[in-house]
């Protein structure tokens, strides 16, 4: 390909979309394992053990999500200032909500949203993880003095505050409606689409984006109520 | 018919005496306007009043007013071609809007699409995207094959048709909001990748005709699918995917 | 008496052209790159023009008055385009579409130029196929073909209602390849307003920047104009609003001679007039008339009902109701040529019988219920429904009809409100198409040397009426095939010219003409607006130019458009500058320019002295009320010299030979 092809605005759709289904794939593997911690804690701190140390997880896996994250946040971004640069005046009075809906044309918010909740994501869990892992240098997935390993009670410790919770259910909220748009339009930005497919996709697209972010904020308020009585 | 009662409206028009000026909404009142005229004939009499009065009158593009030749534009109550589906500008008819209602007239806004005066936009930059590849190269010498030499699939055939009906208005660009012209020019990519004529420089064309798009600065395509609700032919963003598609390829081996 | 040479070559019809072209003389390609050539307007005949000379290596500068060469109004053609292939295996030939022309054009035609037109036609298919045109086709993948009116075989290739529209994107797409290599030179909202002669030849234009006003000059050694018809003289018509016959008229009055402007298509199936601020007809596709059947009703206080909105269509019995092309043409029905239905609908309105609400009460019904019933028993018979219900009939009816012509109901419905699957459609002609206009030779060329004139603009193979789907075939035909051989024999002369200088006298005196005209409209501050005349004149032009007229009421015309030209100069009011983008101006230059035409049009009218296609004089008609033509003393062109005024061009005949048929009385009962 040449560097001709690579600057224009579709290939760095295609790059979104292609991280944007990659991180779909991530976020269903991330809820499975955290569903377990509702109905087998035991399972859930065995397979967070098996993730948080397996090498080709950590070594390989992790920074290419890491690589994923990056990849569609500095592609929103950039994409963003083009989309703001084609239309320097603005319509003095415009209907926008007549042609498309609301979470198709503000994918950047909702975006920025979910990047700002990754944040607070990662200073709870991730970064005290690799203090731990690499810092301190315990691999052993136990608390000092403690039988089994620690990830449900830090997990159910980090959802014992009310503000957390709450901040929590939000970034879901627009988690889904990232999702909402963003299923169905990284099929189509990839070419996939085909009136045969294409409903079909919509419909799994909404469920997903439905079903998922639900499913999350149904295990932290699960926690919540559990750790609150 | 005549019969109806006429419409009082107040319109917000959009202002600007060259492209270099600086614009304002003006505002008109309209008496009895009857809902059988169209949206452009009652301009036609906002424009006599003015003339009448001494004033200068509101320029706006139209042609055909028929629906088929994609110079009528204007922005009308936040959408373009105003809240009618499938139809331009010049088949609105004033029965649309309601007695005492305010309507808002703008020119299409895109950087790729200056104002000229008042409501007339320089859409040449579609031109200019076509220049880059919306043809198939052959001499029109006549001296081709038969027609009915290649059998087209007729699902191909048709799939082509819709795209080429595309009337080069760009409502597409003016409803998008980051001004892409993604519909309009994969309605041309589509209409030439679907044909068997049009496979012989199917990738140069979709590579140049997108790099060109982009050259004009339109926007990318951030499938609100907003474009295919306001195209006054009804330009499915089926299309648009066909392009993606169309580009993929290409960049693989060009 | 006639000083016209119409240059047709010798030999026998079918093998003029062959051997024409085999003996044209050629400019080889290395001096081409020398020669540059003009064309006005890009339509489906200058877009084919421009993109063609351009790929023979000449240096080619196209004008158009609209932002895009994309919106020339060909684009507006619904139907399709005639070519003899004979797909269909119905007896179709080079020769029958030649014979269906010449009679539908009333025998006012050349024969060699129609012969001609019809031998290139299959030739366009092909190269509009090629082009990537997504003709409609069948399910076996191959070209599909429908009927239009005044003919008895398929040779009408379309694309749904938007032939036009796809015939012109070809051709545009052909020029923007030419483009893109630098060999169109694309000059978008330019206008031209004077042609400039140098020695007796054509040697540029004068055209003024529709943004900024500036005036510019252009040279080259030949100039074409493409410019359209000029149906806008009647102001409601069903041309754009732009469209104008000012290119047209400019080089009438350097001398171009003008010819037939009498000649005027009225489309039967338009939408009525609905009120003065009317500013456009809209045409619904003449394959309506395929399903639809026409009728007024038989009783004048059933008119008079409908008119008042106290009867409803619907409720007129059908022993009530007067079919009335089904009744005058039983052989034909409603599939009439359209002069005839036209003026078959005029004659009932005028006796009373004319069912819309309007201040001229003009408008007749074109009823698809019958077809409803028709196609709805047939489904159910495909279906294998026993015993269908009323409504069953009737839903299954009118789907078939919507997958015929669902949108042009659709464009019924938004223009009118209503519903033309329950009520029937109002319709009454309107003016559509002009056969008339510039005089050419067979090479197309004027009677100014290197000064061309194709497509509509020119008068040359529709007579005097034009068949459906014919317009499309001659404006390709004149700028793919024939312009771009002809024209070389006449550039073959100057290959050693070199370019042609603008700043010389001739330049200098039609740029000072242009802008003296321009500012003494801009500096006019008279009373009334430039739409103000355009509508007198339009009513002028219908009520006593139009579908029928008398001697005494084309001599008022001749005498009010003249007073109304004076008035108009007087009175007129331009606001704005000439230094701007100022719409009322280039309507007004427009104007100016029709209100001339009007005249001369009104003293064709009144010197013709029979009735024939597109021009009925009510005194010269059988006595059953149809066209009584003068093969004895009209059978000639009438091409008319400019002298100063209109009421003072002098009139040339060119006679028309028929050598291959022969002239008989049109028939369609």
């Amino acid at each position: 390909m040449s560097m001709e092809n690579s600057k224009t605005s579709i290939f760095k759709k295609v790059l979104m979309a292609l991280s944007g289904l990659f991180l779909l794939i991530f976020l269903l593997q991330h809820f499975i394992i955290n569903f377990l911690s509702v109905i087998n804690p035991d399972a859930f701190n065995d397979v967070s053990h098996f993730m948080g140390t397996n090498p080709l997880i950590q070594f390989i896996m992790q920074p290419i999500l890491m690589l994923g994250v990056v990849l569609h946040l500095v592609m929103g971004v950039v994409i963003e200032q083009r989309n703001r640069a084609a239309r320097p005046i603005k319509y003095a009075y415009n209907k926008p909500d007549k042609n498309s809906s609301w979470m198709s044309r503000n994918m950047i918010i909702t975006g920025v949203m979910v990047i700002l909740f990754l944040g607070l994501h990662f200073y709870d869990f991730w970064l005290p993880e690799i203090k731990t892992k690499f810092i301190d240098g315990d691999f052993s997935g136990k608390l000092a003095g403690a039988e089994g390993y620690r990830y449900f009670t830090e997990l159910q410790h980090k959802f014992m505050s009310p503000v957390r919770i709450i901040i929590y259910c939000l970034a879901f909220v627009f988690l889904a409606l990232h999702l909402l748009h963003g299923f169905q339009s990284a099929f189509q930005t990839v070419g996939l689409n085909h009136n045969k497919y294409t409903p079909t996709i919509k419909k799994i697209g909404n469920l997903y984006a439905v079903l998922i972010p639900l499913g999350f904020i149904f295990i932290a308020v699960f926690h919540f109520i559990n750790a609150s009585h | 018919m005549s019969t109806e009662k006429g419409l009082n409206i107040t319109l917000k028009v959009w202002r600007q005496k060259n492209a270099q000026a600086k614009g304002q909404l003006d505002t008109y009142e309209m008496k009895d306007v009857s809902p059988n005229n169209s949206f452009l004939e009652m301009l036609d009499i906002l424009n006599d009043d003015l003339i009448n009065q001494g004033d200068n009158p509101v320029a706006f593009d139209h042609d055909c007013r028929e629906g088929i030749c994609g110079a009528c534009s204007l922005h009308i109550n936040g959408e373009p071609h105003g809240p009618g589906r499938n139809v331009t500008t010049c088949q609105l008819h004033m029965r649309e809007f309601q007695d005492g209602e305010t309507i808002y007239i703008e020119p299409f806004r895109a950087k790729a699409f200056p104002v000229i005066k008042d409501l007339i936009v320089d859409r040449s930059a579609l031109d200019r995207i076509q220049h880059a590849g919306g043809y198939i190269s052959v001499n029109t010498s006549g001296n081709t094959q038969d027609a009915n030499a290649i059998p087209i699939e007729k699902e191909n055939a048709d799939k082509a048709f819709d795209a080429a009906t595309c009337i080069g208005c760009g409502a597409c660009v003016a409803a998008c909001k980051n001004a892409s012209a993604s519909l309009f020019v994969s309605a041309k990519v589509s209409q030439f990748a679907l044909l068997p004529q049009g496979q012989v420089e199917a990738k140069d064309r979709v590579l140049n005709m997108v790099k060109q798009a982009e050259a004009e600065g339109f926007g990318p395509c951030s499938n609100t699918g907003a474009c295919e609700i306001e195209c006054p032919k009804g330009i499915s963003i089926e299309n648009i995917a066909r392009m993606n598609r169309e580009f993929l390829s290409a960049s693989l081996t060009k | 008496m006639s000083n016209l040479n119409s240059k047709i070559p010798a030999g026998s019809l079918k093998d003029k052209w062959t051997d024409y072209k085999n003996n044209i003389r050629l400019v080889n390609p290395a001096n081409k790159r020398n020669i540059d050539v003009i064309v006005v307007g890009t339509g489906l005949a200058g877009g084919s023009a421009a993109a063609t000379l351009a790929e023979l290596g000449y240096n080619v500068k196209a004008f158009c008055y609209q932002d895009s060469p994309r919106r020339a109004h060909s684009i507006a053609a619904q139907g399709g385009i005639n070519a003899a292939k004979n797909y269909q295996g119905d007896g179709d030939s080079t020769y029958r579409l030649f014979y269906d022309t010449i009679k539908g054009g009333d025998y006012r035609s050349r024969e060699a130029n129609v012969y001609r037109l019809a031998e290139v036609s299959a030739n366009i298919i092909d190269q509009c196929v090629a082009q990537g045109v997504p003709f409609a086709r069948d399910y076996g993948g191959l070209l599909d073909n429908r009927s239009f009116g005044g003919v008895l075989v398929s040779r009408t290739f379309y694309a749904k209602g938007q032939t036009g529209q796809q015939l012109l994107l070809g051709a545009y797409s052909a020029m923007n390849r030419q483009i893109a290599k630098g060999k169109i030179e694309m000059f978008n909202r330019h206008e031209m307003l004077d042609v400039v002669i140098i020695d007796g030849k054509a040697r540029g234009i004068i055209a003024r920047n529709l943004v900024t006003g500036e005036i510019q000059r252009h040279s080259a050694h030949a100039v074409v104009i493409a410019s359209g018809g000029y149906g806008n003289v009647f102001f409601l018509s069903t041309n754009a609003m732009g469209s104008n016959a000012t290119a047209a008229w400019k080089i009438h009055k350097k001398g171009a001679y003008f010819a037939n402007p009498c000649y005027t298509q009225i489309h039967p199936t338009c939408i009525p007039v609905h009120g003065t601020q009317q500013s456009k007809l809209t045409l619904m596709s003449e394959s309506l008339r395929n399903d639809g059947r026409i009728w007024v009703p038989k009783k004048l206080e059933d008119a008079k009902a409908v008119r008042e909105g106290k009867l409803r269509p619907v409720d007129i019995k059908e022993e009530d109701r007067d079919y009335y092309l089904e009744r005058r043409y039983p052989s034909f029905g409603n599939l009439v040529p359209r002069d005839v239905a036209s003026r078959a609908a005029k004659e009932r309105c005028d006796a009373g019988f004319g069912i819309v609400n309007n201040d001229t009460k003009e408008g007749v019904f074109l009823d698809f219920a019958s077809a409803i019933q028709r196609y709805g028993k047939e489904q159910a018979h495909i279906k294998g429904i026993h015993n269908p219900s009323k409504e069953e009939i009737i839903a299954l009816g009118e789907k078939v009809i919507e997958s015929k012509y669902g949108n042009l109901f659709d464009m019924y419905t938004q223009i009118t409100a209503e519903n033309p699957y329950k009520t029937p459609m109002k319709i009454y002609p309107a003016v559509h198409y002009t056969m008339g206009g510039t005089w050419v030779d067979y090479n197309l060329m004027t009677t100014v040397p290197g000064l061309y004139s194709i497509g509509e603009s020119n008068f040359s193979d529709h007579g005097a009426n034009r068949l459906g789907a014919s317009a499309l075939m001659q404006g390709l035909a004149d700028g793919y095939f024939v312009l771009p051989y002809t024209i070389g024999d006449y550039l073959a002369d100057d290959i050693r010219t070199g370019k042609i200088p603008t700043n010389t006298p001739e330049f200098e005196e039609a740029e000072k003409g242009v802008k003296d005209t321009i500012h003494k409209l801009v500096n006019n501050k008279g009373k009334h607006s430039v739409d103000y005349f355009h509508k007198k004149l339009g009513l002028i032009m219908w009520n006593k130019v139009g579908m029928a007229r008398t001697p005494e009421g084309l001599k008022e015309a001749i005498t009010e458009i003249a007073a109304l030209r004076e008035e108009f100069w007087k009175d007129v009011r331009v606001p704005g500058d000439a230094d701007e983008l100022n719409q009322e101006l280039e309507k007004a230059g427009r104007v100016a320019d029709f209100l001339e035409l009007g005249e001369l049009f009104a003293r064709d009218a009144l010197e013709r002295n029979e009735s024939c296609g597109g021009h009925f004089r009510e005194d010269f008609r059988t006595e059953d009320g149809e066209a009584k033509r003068d093969d004895e003393n009209y059978t000639y062109v009438a091409a008319w010299e400019y002298t100063g005024k209109p009421s003072e061009a002098i009139l040339h005949k060119e006679d028309l030979v028929f050598e291959n048929v022969e002239l008989k009385t049109r028939s369609y009962k």
